[in-house]
């Protein structure tokens, strides 16, 4: 059953075209970040306007690559680019090579695609800031560590360039550091990541032990035969780790609700459609460890389903427009790694590249009403917005329809085909609760959506909101198109299917006898998407119900779900505060007492000492001179008897 | 006859022992260092005497090594004293102390 196609697939070689200058991918956005970091200030507008050409040369580059990636066959559809030797220590040669193939390719395109326009919108959210020339550095130089990330051909670049996102992140999470709660929410997303990072490092020094290499095509081509069940469940389970980390997965999913501090274009390239999705990207990547072990892909599929399950719930509680979308990011995460603990990772993927679309649209959008709202955020305070602000509005729309799963949406797609593997492989306890989980994502959009758009103005912010500039809107309308007919699209496309073009690399979806007929099993998933929709708006948008007064009566389940389960609170009481409290007894008791004390009495004792010994000089020339000419008698006398 | 090597010893052990007593009981520093140079041409004079003893000029050598070293420390303690003396107005060695306890 283990899939070794990835070691099947043979590099090609002589490639001429534009397959070369793969190298210029990743470099256009490292420039563009060097020259604003440096003249940024003297650039002032330009400054913007360099970093989406940048994006844009570089997605034009990508895109020509990879459309002569598929000119080939399947089975040929990988491309490798040595630039050069990095660390080459006797066997050991890990070498920075670019490595192009159906899977990096699809998340080349997202990166450029997806950041190009978000590169724009940018232009128009951060007008008039004052570090605006630094906000684009960081921007782009996160575009160039994502795409040393997922272009790497080995882990060691895999992993600078996740380390590399991890920072662009804090930067940018923490990018207004005036106010404490954002430089707080920054460490706190780099802290956090960093324990998986850390459990993703430690497995691949093992796979340096177990391999001796760090290239994926002998790591993946060998793992069935030099690996044991239990080495690979051990390496698998701490990459999967890293994953949980970058990807905020239970029990590391802290940080994403709180890294909302951070510009909403941050929120939706780095937070919602790249950076977050690179753990689904390393488990795919790496998805022949996970097979040897076996047991990897169970934790993988339940670590999902417990976080998609939980997050729903939390969204569900939230007011605050962003944490409504960061949760949702962190619950369709967790649909991926479902997809990908059952193998079906065409479908990790292709959920990937629709919640990237979606969920970027979504987080613009959010970023447009509160662009047009003067920074509110709060949904209690909004309503009726799609007349104020049609195109945000109709947008808007479209993302959280489509993230509702509503046929013909690009999100239905997604869940429904995951949800269905689940039904015919036998996973059916899978099938219930992602169903359920369904419904209750399908609910917080509906409840977000019939809060801010429709409904009465509640404020005077709402009542004259005003719509944002074109610059802000075009990319809107660009992504929500993306957003309603990448589904229809990436099924039919003129060269195949969108799970043809991954099978080489990753294997086919699986399929099993079980399970219900396709018509009812798509008629119960538009029922449960449209119908939680109609319930939500019933509740919130009808006049019908005073939610208001259903709020307070159910208060107290109202705040579990806002402060997410009280996981935070935990945190606080069971880890950080014994850490501060340790810190203190460190840094008070034993380093100002038993540390300095041990310094400063050698430093006493050295000096009386020297108080005692310096007595011997008496500043007299002839005492020395005396004691030089008794000394050198001394000699003579004694080599003269020894004699 | 040739003179016996005694009285050449004799005459540098005497020259060596007037320079030591310059050294020890003299305050100003210029006689010191004068004193320090009469050691010095005592130990020549034995090295020259036993080379003509000996026959070789392994003694004389070794002279004319003590000469150049004996010309370059009265550069730099010339220079010592001359910069004590624009210090201090003297070059009285009890006094230079600045530098004790």
């Amino acid at each position: 059953m283990v899939s070794t196609l990835a070691a099947e697939l043979a590099p090609l070689t002589d490639v001429s075209g534009i397959l070369p200058l793969l190298w210029l991918v990743p470099l256009l956005p490292l420039v563009a970040a060097a020259v604003n970091l440096f003249l940024g200030k003297r650039l002032g507008r330009f400054a913007g306007w360099l970093a989406v050409a940048a994006v844009a040369a570089s997605f034009l580059i990508a895109l020509l690559a990879v459309r002569q990636l598929m000119g080939f066959s399947g089975e040929e559809r990988l491309y490798v680019l040595h630039l050069f030797d990095w660390i080459a220590v006797g066997s050991f040669n890990v070498g920075v090579t670019l490595r192009l193939d159906a899977l990096s390719a699809t998340m080349i395109l997202v990166v450029t695609g997806i950041g190009l326009l978000i590169h724009i919108y940018a232009i128009g959210y951060m007008h008039g800031d004052p570090r605006y020339g630094r906000f684009f550095a960081y921007m782009n130089l996160f575009v160039f560590f994502m795409l040393m990330l997922v272009l790497g051909a080995n882990f060691l670049i895999l992993y600078l360039g996740w380390e590399g996102v991890g920072m662009c992140s804090y930067l940018l999470i923490g990018f207004w550091f005036e106010k404490t709660l954002n430089a707080n929410a920054a460490k706190k997303a780099f802290v956090t990541t960093r324990i998986g990072d850390t459990a993703m490092l430690i497995g691949i020094a093992m796979i340096v032990m177990k391999f001796g290499t760090l290239n994926f095509d002998v790591v993946f081509g060998t793992a069935n035969s030099v690996l044991s069940k239990g080495a690979a469940t051990t390496i698998a389970l701490l990459l999967f780790a890293g994953a949980v980390g970058k990807s905020a997965q239970m029990p590391l999913h802290v940080w994403l609700p709180d890294a909302m501090a951070g510009p909403t274009p941050v929120s939706a390239l780095i937070h919602a459609a790249t950076m977050v999705t690179a753990g689904v990207y390393l488990v795919l990547r790496a998805h022949v460890l996970f097979e040897v072990s076996g047991v990897a892909l169970v934790v993988v599929t339940v670590v999902g389903l417990i976080t998609m399950l939980y997050a729903a719930t939390c969204a569900l509680g939230q007011d605050d427009l962003k944490r409504v979308l960061a949760y949702s990011t962190i619950s369709q995460l967790g649909y991926m790694f479902i997809a990908a603990g059952l193998r079906a990772y065409a479908l990790a993927l292709f959920m990937l590249v629709a919640h990237a679309f979606y969920k970027g649209l979504m987080f613009l959008a959010a970023g447009s009403v509160m662009h047009g709202m003067h920074e509110e955020t709060d949904m209690k305070q909004m309503g009726g917005l799609i007349r104020r602000m049609p195109l945000t509005g109709v947008t808007f729309l479209v993302g959280a329809v489509s993230l509702a799963a509503v046929p013909p949406f690009s999100g239905f797609f997604a869940k429904d085909a995951i949800l269905e593997v689940a039904n015919q492989t036998g996973h059916q306890w899978v099938y219930v609760l992602g169903t359920v989980g369904a419904v209750i994502s399908a609910a917080y959009m509906g409840r977000l959506v019939f809060l801010t758009l429709f409904g009465r103005p509640r404020s005077e912010a709402a009542e004259r909101a005003h719509e944002s500039p074109l610059v802000m809107t075009v990319p809107l309308v660009l992504l929500a198109l993306g957003a309603f007919a990448l589904g229809l699209l990436i099924q039919r496309t003129p060269e195949g299917s969108f799970t043809q073009w991954i099978e080489p690399l990753l294997g086919a979806v699986p399929k099993g006898p079980l399970g219900l007929p396709t018509t009812i099993f798509i008629a119960i998933a538009t029922v449960v998407s449209v119908g939680a929709l109609a319930a939500t708006w019933v509740i919130y948008a009808s006049g019908r119900v005073d939610w208001m007064a259903l709020r307070v009566r159910l208060a107290s389940l109202q705040r579990l779900f806002e402060r997410g389960w009280y996981i935070d609170d935990a945190y606080a009481t069971v880890l950080v505060a014994p850490g501060k409290a340790a810190a203190a007894i460190l840094a008070f008791r034993f380093d100002a007492g038993f540390i300095d004390g041990v310094v400063n009495s050698v430093g006493g004792g050295t000096r009386r000492l020297a108080s005692v010994g310096r007595k011997i000089q008496t500043g007299y020339v002839r005492t020395y001179a005396l004691a030089l000419f008794v000394g050198a008698v001394g000699i003579l006398v004694y080599v003269g008897l020894r004699l | 006859m040739r003179t016996p090597i005694a009285y050449f010893l004799l005459l540098s052990g005497t020259l060596f022992a007037l320079g030591t007593m310059g050294v020890l009981i003299r305050k100003n520093a210029l006689l010191i260092f004068m004193s320090v140079e009469l050691q010095l041409n005592a130990v020549n004079l034995a090295l020259v005497a036993f080379s003509r003893l000996n026959g070789n000029l392994d003694g004389q050598v070794l002279a004319f090594f003590s000469m150049v070293v004996a010309a370059a420390e009265v550069v730099v303690g010339l220079a010592i004293i001359v910069a004590v003396y624009r210090r201090s107005q003297s070059v009285d060695v009890d006094e230079a102390r600045s530098l004790r306890w």
